[in-house]
């Protein structure tokens, strides 16, 4: 399925990172990364597992502290604000998380409600249940409403974690390898979901993969994280038009997977 | 711009500073120590996470409350059988009563509770919180600006540092309930009379102390546990590794804290 257009206003820029380092211990990371996430755009970096996409976007929403750089999100320095600002921050970022990270010990309801519950204080409970149905029902879950996490498939979870992330309606998203794990048919439906999300919550979003049928499908611009620095970027025909022998050996592979 | 590997630089880190596993050793102390002013630190400042303390609490007793009961009836009825025949030899098994409720209040109880508390929820709040750590759902918490230090390591240190005094003061009674059952058995002694031969011989500081010894197992089973499941490393292995260290810890420290304890009593007594 083509992406459908998406207007992307490149004067407003909602993520803006600088010469941003970040190593642990010897293992150098991030080497200097430059990057421009503009309004309402699907950004898709690319790269092998253990190239630190997921410390990238660790670093976005504040889990991780940079070495050095600019990491600049909707007008805050992420580095630098205290626990009540960043927290604040956060609510306006929603972040998929690899496994879903769905609270194992709460049933799908009680997944959804928390982030509503714990930040905004005065809902009555008719409004919270109300939110929690109409996004269950925007990623077409709300059968599984009263099931624990581990009754659902690697799918469902994955739909669940992203809907319990919209439910305080962010202006960015962070997706961490959202079709990592799944069947391909059950892909393409995530891809479509991320699409979706972009068009109905007005979210621009980074989504972090090593899947070329994702990015090509959800991308509006594919950046290629390479030893710790984005090497190409462009639209997904941009990205792999080149001789770079390991740009050309993780195309070949991909679809030797497929 | 170019952050690439400094010769100098390697070859500083690798260096131990006295010998590798002594570092290591320093390291963990002071990891350790950080970690328990943490907890004092978030503990006393608001917003405090009552109901999911309250939640806690009921976890732990009610993880531990059938072990405890058995353990805590079993103890009582052998220790009173074992020890009578040396009593016996003397005529003296009218002793019997003072001598177990004093074993019983200021050693038994406590260190059974701990002891059980340890295998049951200590490893149970090492493998919850390991398999939390491992699956991000401790990170989704903080990004969801919840403060996932606070809800989930103050409430469960708290809800075992409360808890298991309670859960002592309960095997105690279990534990004279078995004794009782031996006692009547042989000497057909009244349940009052009995009683009154134990209550007789136990002081305040037995008491006092008991329960101070109990609120620290109880600390330490929590502290020890969260340290180790929020610290889990990456992967299933670290889980189970988080959940066997949480029990193996705190069961050498609950001993270490009971010899001094009793060190302590000794020389107020
Ligand atoms: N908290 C951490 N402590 C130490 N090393 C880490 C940490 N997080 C990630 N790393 C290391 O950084 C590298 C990049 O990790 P990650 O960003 O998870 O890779 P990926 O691109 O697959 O998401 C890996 O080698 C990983 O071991
Ligand atoms: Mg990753």
């Amino acid at each position: 399925m083509q992406k459908p257009k998406v207007h992307i206003d490149k004067d407003k820029v909602v993520i803006h990172i600088r010469n941003l380092v970040k190593s642990f211990g010897d293992l150098h990371v991030l080497r200097g990364i430059d990057l421009d996430l503009y309004n309402r755009e699907n950004l898709v970096v690319l790269g092998r597992s253990g190239t630190g996409k997921s410390v990238l976007i660790k670093i976005i929403s504040g889990l991780l502290k940079p070495d050095s750089g600019l990491v600049n999100v909707l007008g805050e320095e992420v580095p630098l604000l205290n626990t009540r600002d960043l927290d604040k921050l956060r609510l306006k970022i929603g972040f998929s998380f690899q496994n879903s990270a769905l609270y194992d010990s709460m049933t799908i309801r009680k997944n959804l409600e928390f982030p509503l519950v714990r930040n905004l204080r005065n809902l009555t409970r008719k409004e919270i249940n109300r939110s929690v149905e109409q996004v269950l029902d925007a990623v077409g879950l709300l059968h599984t409403i009263n099931q624990m996490p581990a009754e659902l498939s690697g799918g469902q979870r994955k739909r669940v974690g992203i809907a319990r992330t919209l439910i305080l309606r962010p202006e960015i998203m962070l997706y961490d390898e959202p079709t990592a794990g799944l069947d391909p048919i059950t892909c393409i439906d995530i891809n479509n979901l991320i699409n979706e999300v972009q068009q109905r919550y007005n979210t621009s979003s980074i989504i972090i993969t090593h899947d070329l049928a994702c990015a090509k499908q959800t991308g509006d611009r594919i950046v290629m994280l390479l030893d710790g620095q984005f090497k190409r970027q462009g639209s997904f025909e941009e990205v792999f038009d080149t001789d770079d022998e390991r740009v050309k050996t993780f195309y070949d592979y991909n679809f030797l997977n497929q | 711009m170019n952050a690439g590997k400094s010769p100098v630089d390697n070859e500083e880190a690798d260096k131990p500073v006295l010998t590798r596993r002594l570092d290591n050793m320093f390291f963990t102390l002071y990891d350790v120590s950080n970690f328990v002013v943490r907890f004092f630190k978030e503990a006393f400042s608001p917003p405090i996470e009552f109901k999911e303390t309250v939640r806690q609490c009921y976890q732990v007793g009610y993880r531990s409350l059938g072990l405890i009961t058995l353990t805590g009836f079993i103890t009582g009825m052998v220790f009173t059988k074992q020890s009578r025949p040396s009593l016996e030899d003397f005529g003296a098994t009218s002793w019997l009563p003072s001598l177990i409720s004093i074993a019983i209040v200021r050693a038994l109880a406590p260190l059974v509770t701990a002891l059980i508390a340890a295998g049951k929820v200590g490893s149970n709040i090492g493998a919850e919180l390991g398999s939390m750590r491992v699956t991000e759902q401790i990170d989704a918490m903080e990004v969801s600006a919840t403060n996932p230090f606070k809800f989930l390591v103050v409430t469960r240190v708290l809800a075992t540092t409360f808890t298991i005094p309670i859960l002592a003061m309960y095997t105690g009674f279990v534990g004279l309930m078995g004794s009782y059952l031996n006692v009547h058995q042989n000497e057909e002694t009244s349940l009052a009379t009995f009683f009154e031969g134990a209550f007789e011989s136990i002081s305040f500081l037995d008491l006092f102390s008991s329960l101070i010894k109990a609120i620290l197992f109880g600390f330490t089973i929590g502290m020890v546990g969260c340290y180790q499941g929020y610290n889990s490393s990456k992967g299933t292995e670290g889980v189970g590794r988080a959940a066997n260290a949480a029990v193996v810890i705190a069961m050498f420290l609950i001993f270490i804290e009971e010899t001094i304890v009793v060190q302590i009593v000794a020389a107020l007594r």
